[in-house]
């Protein structure tokens, strides 16, 4: 496909392959001191560079902590779940209903973030669930919708996760919703995300008034389709839709991938539209799919979730590891799996944003972080890429230099760095891949998380943008976990 | 409230920049809602769901500005914050870019910074039950660790020392371990010693301190000085740094002579220890100290033998007094530990039983350490002394309390102090110890100081000698021949 390939900077040095032989005896170079002030400072005070850590106790169990870090499969299984995050390739090769990618049947739901109940969903989650119902004509009222989700047994649901799949913000799949279908040949893995609304009023932040399922039908009539006959159109005539490649280059061109997704639904539009335009149907219909994807700046985030989500299933299920694999929020829990643990949930009550409000909304009407899009700072992009978005950081009143080192912040979290995603103003820097529990737990410092906000009643929409890190017991939980999978030595 | 509807053309901001300016306007008193934004579809009927007429030409190039507001003075002000906050968004900050470099956030982070200069080492002197992470980590980016941390537990520091023998990589110091010398870097408490061919291997801080400073003095310098912590010969440890330090040190181009320095380890660990050492192709002096070995200074002799250099008593001056007080015993007040293991040892043939906190026998043990017994020798770095008070290397206010408290005894008859120098240490020791030392001296009790340092240490040791001289004191750059001019003393009462 016709894209430029980004300058890769030098790969760093993963955790596993050095230090080799070991350092000799010599003068140090420099000197890491964690602890006592007045040491370090008696070396600081001898001329030679010295390196203070502002230690202090790690959060949640030291004990655990001590076991995780002494596991000897440690380095090893992050090593590995580094190369593997690193090759994990990501094109989209199909568009298609839910009902036949993801095998969803009648009475069956996906949605964002760890599972949930009825009594326990947030309003925007509840007011999707009543939008899905309504468009498949499962209920004829909110009042009917409700009605069936509060019946036990009635509407099944399970996380997008569980399938391989993710949804942002409320990230509700239904059988007739259309999805993309994203592969990574590396893994032999395969990922699904819906296709993106729009903002406002829209089901994914939990409105489901007449135009909302209005555009959600008309997706899955018009857009879904026109969708998979350009997309099959031009991997037929170009090959695959790199997904991997346009990340690459919108994180040039502005965006992080997760709160700004501008430069990257234009260029996705730039390798559809000739077959879009090829497909034979009316050249009305064409143009009102072109104008709603050119005219919705989100439209990306959609294809490069599910890439993020490829990378990290990548690095999923390796004993041993301490790397985050997903991050994802329902509206009322935050929850978060780490590699050594597979597919088990650490949860804990979802913080609520930090940022800017549209029109006459307010903190108070903001719900607590939801949504899977959180896939994209676990894969290192999104507010760990904020050094290639700085106007994102404007969202709680920040500046460059914010944007900046929040993103070198991130690298003392991460165990890589992806040369396949570099960020240009940090000299290429590829973008910190693979946060380790460990050193959350261990820093006190949470990643950092770009998202939008939905309304807290459901049937709102969307009240405004901003920041916000995970709870710090899900990393403390996920340590703990660690340590009892430790074998006794 | 009265409505303000404009549209400005030709100046774009992103959305997020013009949430904040609708956020700081509407921020002003008077004002009761406030939108700014590009007419985008969105906003225009976020506009119109807020109450405002928006013309229909509106467009996505254009700047929507709605205000609603309470008076004229209201929508002024409004205004002029709206030029004020588009302003402040329009304006690159100062320095972009250019921001300092935060702090690294954990060892292992730092350790990636420092890996593109070179070879690194980490000191870690954390609390001891957190000690093992950061050294880990410190391991894992290919650093060599020093814990100085004490109250590692021991099944971590085998665990730590067995991760870091798997690993193959840096090696391990400590834990406990007050003293280390790479290359000329002192860590912890270090002295400034000449470079040159002996490697230390040591088990013990004070006891690498005083050995070093004795070479130093014979004007043989030192390549490295290695300490591995207190148990590293013990039987669960099994002497792994002790092992991996001898290897480093025989690898090593600068170091010819290797001594280690240690209490008497557990037999098996003795044997596998003597067994590697003398696998090496550089030499190795053992000096395990104990009643069979017990001076410091004669090890100091036979490293200098080793290297080929030619030994020199070590400086000695009398002190004022030439007799200790009439019926008095010894009473010996020490910063370190080893310093003070080799005054019970070389003092008890002598002297028979002395009374400890950290006594040679069982039985020797203080009741109360705070109140001295016959002759007592105290290691007052001991934590059970310093309760939560500094270490005395680090200020001496403890141990001034305490001259004062022995020369009020009658039964104290010398007094017997070690005065240790170098990085880490208190700046002028001498300073706070020369009002006790008078005060002892005018009341008849000698006091004899083995002055621990070198001449290029920070505190200036020809300065320190010439005060605690001054002062009325005995000074001597041997702790085993200052151990003896005490016992003399005591002899001549």
């Amino acid at each position: 496909m016709p894209v430029d390939q980004p300058s890769a900077a030098a790969a760093s040095p993963l955790p596993g392959e050095g230090p080799g032989p070991g350092p000799g005896l010599g003068t140090p170079a420099g000197v890491v001191t964690a602890g006592v002030q007045l040491l370090s400072d008696a070396v600081r005070d001898q001329g030679v560079p010295t390196l203070e850590v502002p230690w202090r106790p790690p959060a949640g169990h030291a004990d655990a902590l001590a076991t995780v870090m002494g596991d000897p499969r440690r380095r090893g299984a992050n090593a590995r779940a580094v190369a593997a995050m690193l090759s994990a390739g990501a094109t989209l090769v199909d568009v298609r209903s839910a009902r036949e990618a993801l095998g969803l049947g009648d009475g069956e739901l996906l949605h964002a973030g760890p599972p949930v109940d009825w009594a326990r969903a947030s309003g925007p989650l509840r007011g999707a669930f009543i939008g899905a119902l309504l468009l498949e004509g499962w209920a004829d009222s909110p009042e009917h919708a409700e009605r069936l989700l509060e019946t036990p047994g009635r509407i099944r649901w399970e996380p997008c996760h569980h399938r391989g799949a993710v949804g942002p913000m409320a990230g509700v799949i239904s059988p007739s919703m259309w999805v993309f279908e994203l592969r990574d040949d590396e893994h032999a893995t395969t990922s699904w995300c819906s296709l993106n609304e729009g903002l406002g009023k829209v089901l994914r932040y939990g409105a489901y008034g007449p135009e909302v399922i209005d555009r959600l039908r008309w997706m899955g009539e018009v857009l879904g389709p026109l969708l998979a006959t350009a997309v099959r159109a031009t991997t037929e005539r170009s090959g695959p839709i790199d997904v991997k490649a346009i990340m690459a280059q919108m994180l040039q061109m502005g965006d992080e991938g997760h709160n700004r997704n501008r430069a990257g639904t234009l260029m996705f539009l730039r390798e559809v539209l000739p077959a879009l335009i090829d497909s034979g149907r009316p050249s009305a219909e064409v143009a009102e799919a072109v104008r709603f994807i050119a005219g919705n700046d989100h439209f990306f985030l959609n294809l490069g979730m599910p890439a993020c989500k490829l990378q990290t299933a990548a690095a999923a299920g390796i004993d041993g590891s301490t790397v985050v694999t997903v991050m994802a929020r329902n509206g009322t829990d935050f929850g978060i799996q780490v590699s050594g643990t597979g597919d088990r949930w650490f949860t804990a009550p979802a913080n609520t944003p930090d940022g800017l409000f549209l029109g006459g909304y307010g903190p108070e009407d903001a719900n607590p972080d939801i949504g899977d899009s959180a896939i994209t700072e676990t894969a290192g992009i999104g507010g760990f890429a904020m050094a290639a978005a700085p106007a994102i950081v404007r969202f709680v009143g920040g500046s460059v230099p914010d944007a900046l080192a929040t993103s070198r912040r991130m690298y003392d979290l991460t165990l890589g760095e992806n040369p396949a995603l570099p960020l240009p103003i940090l000299e290429f820097r590829g973008a910190p891949t693979a946060i380790d529990a460990t050193a959350v737990v261990r820093s006190g410092v949470l990643p950092q998380i770009n998202t939008g906000m939905a309304g807290r009643v459901a049937g709102t929409g969307q009240v405004g943008a901003g920041l916000v890190t995970p709870p710090m017991e899900c990393f403390t939980e996920a340590v703990r976990a660690l340590a009892d999978a430790v074998p006794p030595s | 409230m009265s409505a303000t509807v404009e549209l400005r053309h030709g100046g774009y901001l992103d959305s997020v920049a013009l949430m904040q300016v609708s956020r700081d306007v509407a921020a002003v008193p008077g004002v009761g809602s406030a939108l700014v934004a590009m007419a985008t579809e969105l906003n225009v009927d976020l506009a119109r769901g807020m109450g405002f007429t928006v013309p229909a030409e509106a467009g996505p190039n254009d700047m929507l500005v709605a205000l609603e507001t309470e008076d004229p003075a209201a929508r002024a002000a409004a205004l002029d914050e709206l030029e004020a906050a588009l302003r402040r968004v329009s304006q690159s900050p100062a320095g972009v870019g250019a921001s300092a470099e935060a702090p690294p956030l954990t060892t292992g982070a730092a350790a990636r910074r420092l890996a593109a200069d070179g070879p690194g080492v980490a000191l870690v002197s954390t609390p001891g039950r957190y000690a093992f992470t950061e050294a880990v980590d410190a391991l894992d980016a290919g650093l060599h660790v020093m814990v100085f941390s004490d109250n590692v537990p021991l099944e971590q520091e085998v665990a730590l020392k067995e991760y870091a023998a798997t690993l193959g990589g840096g090696l391990v110091m400590g834990p406990d371990c007050g003293t280390a010398v790479l290359g000329g870097v002192g860590l912890g408490f270090a002295n400034v010693v000449r470079p040159g061919p002996v490697g230390i291997v040591a088990a013990s801080g004070t006891g690498a301190q005083h050995l070093m400073c004795l070479l130093d003095g014979a004007g043989v310098g030192v390549s490295h000085c290695l300490g591995v912590g207190g148990r590293d010969l013990s039987g669960p440890v099994g002497a792994r740094s002790t092992l991996r330090a001898l290897d480093l040190l025989a690898a090593d181009p600068d170091t010819q002579v290797i001594v280690l320095v240690s209490k008497p380890p557990a037999a098996e660990v003795a044997r596998r220890v003597e067994a590697h050492a003398r696998g090496l192709s550089t030499p190795v002096v053992l000096a395990l100290l104990g009643p069979e070995e017990a001076d410091l200074t004669r090890v100091a002799h036979r490293v200098v033998d080793a290297a080929g250099a030619s030994w020199a008593e070590p400086e000695e001056s009398s002190g004022s007094l030439d007799h200790g007080r009439p019926g008095g015993m010894l009473r010996g007040l020490f910063a370190g530990g080893t310093l003070c293991d080799e005054t019970m040892l070389l003092a008890a043939p002598v002297l028979g039983e002395i009374r400890s906190n950290v006594p040679l026998r069982p039985e020797w043990a203080l009741p109360d350490p705070a109140t001295s017994l016959g002759h007592t020798v105290l290691d007052l770095g001991d934590d059970r002394l310093t309760a939560g008070r500094p270490h005395p290397m680090i200020d001496q206010s403890l141990r001034v309390a305490r001259i004062s408290q022995e020369v009020a005894d009658p039964l104290c008859g010398v007094l017997l102090l070690d005065v240790v120098l170098g990085h880490g240490a208190t700046a002028d020791p001498a300073a706070e110890l020369v009002a006790a030392v008078e005060e002892a001296v005018t009341a008849g009790v000698p006091v004899v100081v083995s002055l621990v340092g070198t001449r290029d240490d920070p505190q200036d040791r020809a300065r320190q000698r010439a005060m605690l001289h001054a002062a009325g004191a005995a000074v001597h750059a041997s702790n085993s021949a200052a151990t003896r001019a005490a016992l003399d003393l005591l002899a001549r009462e």
